[in-house]
């Protein structure tokens, strides 16, 4: 049975588009066939992110209005056999973006492939529901930060009111927390919101932290979903995400201080 | 009384301003997203059997719903001034 994955914040910068292309990245390596789909229609990022911008023809909205087959816009990524992207439009409204027709084209990649990643844009509108309002599964991808961690708590709010399976009364979205841009010397200075802090406020199941990394810049730079630099810190963080988020055990990694190891523990998860 | 447990954190810095200062706006926007339309309802027919016996004003009545765990629980205060008269 495919899974569609929403991955959603609320506030915009946090990482939503790193954290879709690296968690579909990582999905592929682990040999599962994967789609990662983009909804910021007006504003698409995750093809450059995704280093396939220039191999955009045809994109979702082009799909939903039966201008192109799906076939057509499904960019097939070159380092990852598994992995394939389905573009946002750059041009159109985002009124064109149809429930009816996100359904429709849902549908025809839960065919194809076991994992379908939906890049939500930022905010509450019309693109963030079509992109959530179908999901089995959804990241919620927060930094240590107040008003990042207010709009993802909204966003859990409609996760569990306004998707398809909180409206059909089926089982609940299951929900998972992703911390980016954790910074462990300035948790451990008391000025960052801990991991723990943030697992309290939201009260959802943790998947792990991203530490902040130039490997992530580097990444976007080059057009790599940074789980392809698994040398990295983030990139190995994004690797143990993953690997949790499909069952394994994973001990936290990123969450120390550099130095003070004893004290930071007691802080740990 | 709940919100005194909010200064406890042994924490410095701002961080522990920035746990505290989240802990009640969510706590306060959740309980307004989540919060079924028959409250205020509840609260008014309440506040009127309760006038039958005691005299007290509308916001001497306090109703929440809120959700510990698996548990929701309803909660009532009633305030009551210690001699009839308004503060």
């Amino acid at each position: 049975m495919a899974r569609v994955i929403a991955v959603t914040s609320g506030k915009g910068g946090v990482g939503k588009t790193t954290t879709s292309a690296a968690f579909a990245a990582g999905l592929a390596k682990r040999g599962f066939k994967t789609v990662v789909v983009d909804f910021d229609v007006g504003l698409r990022n995750l093809d450059l992110i995704m280093g396939c911008e220039r191999r955009v023809v045809y994109d979702l909205l082009n799909v939903i209005h039966n201008e192109g087959s799906l076939n057509q816009a499904l960019i097939k990524d070159k380092r990852l056999d598994n992995l394939f992207i389905l573009p946002a439009s750059q041009t159109r409204d985002k009124d064109a973006l149809t429930l009816e027709g996100v359904e429709r084209v849902l549908d025809q990649l839960r065919e194809r492939f076991e994992y379908i990643v939906c890049d939500s844009p930022a905010g509450i509108e019309k693109g963030a529901i079509a992109a959530m309002y179908y999901a089995d599964d959804a990241l919620v991808v927060t930094n240590p930060e107040v008003s990042s961690v207010r709009d993802s708590d909204r966003i859990v709010g409609m996760l569990g009111s306004k998707t398809s399976r909180a409206e059909k009364e089926l089982e609940p979205v299951k929900e998972y927390l992703i911390l980016t841009r954790y910074d462990p010397n300035r948790v451990e200075s008391g000025e960052m919101l801990s991991a723990d802090d943030v697992q309290e406020i939201l009260a959802i199941p943790f998947l792990g932290v991203i530490p902040e990394s130039q490997a992530v810049l580097e990444a976007s730079n080059s057009g790599i979903p940074v789980t392809l630099d698994e040398e990295s810190d983030a990139g190995s963080a994004y690797m143990d995400v993953v690997d949790r988020y499909l069952g394994e055990e994973r001990p936290h990694r990123f969450m120390q201080a550099a130095k003070k190891g004893f004290f930071s523990r007691l802080f740990r998860v | 009384m709940r919100f005194l447990d909010f200064f406890r954190s042994s924490k410095q810095g701002t961080a522990a301003i920035a746990k505290e200062r989240l802990q009640i706006i969510v706590a306060h926007e959740r309980r307004k997203t989540g919060t079924p339309d028959f409250l205020p309802m509840l609260q008014q027919d309440i506040l009127e059997v309760v006038r039958k016996y005691i005299h007290i004003s509308e916001d001497q009545i306090k109703l929440s719903l809120d959700t510990s765990g698996d548990v929701e629980i309803l909660e009532l205060n009633i305030s009551l001034a210690e001699n009839d008269e308004e503060p």
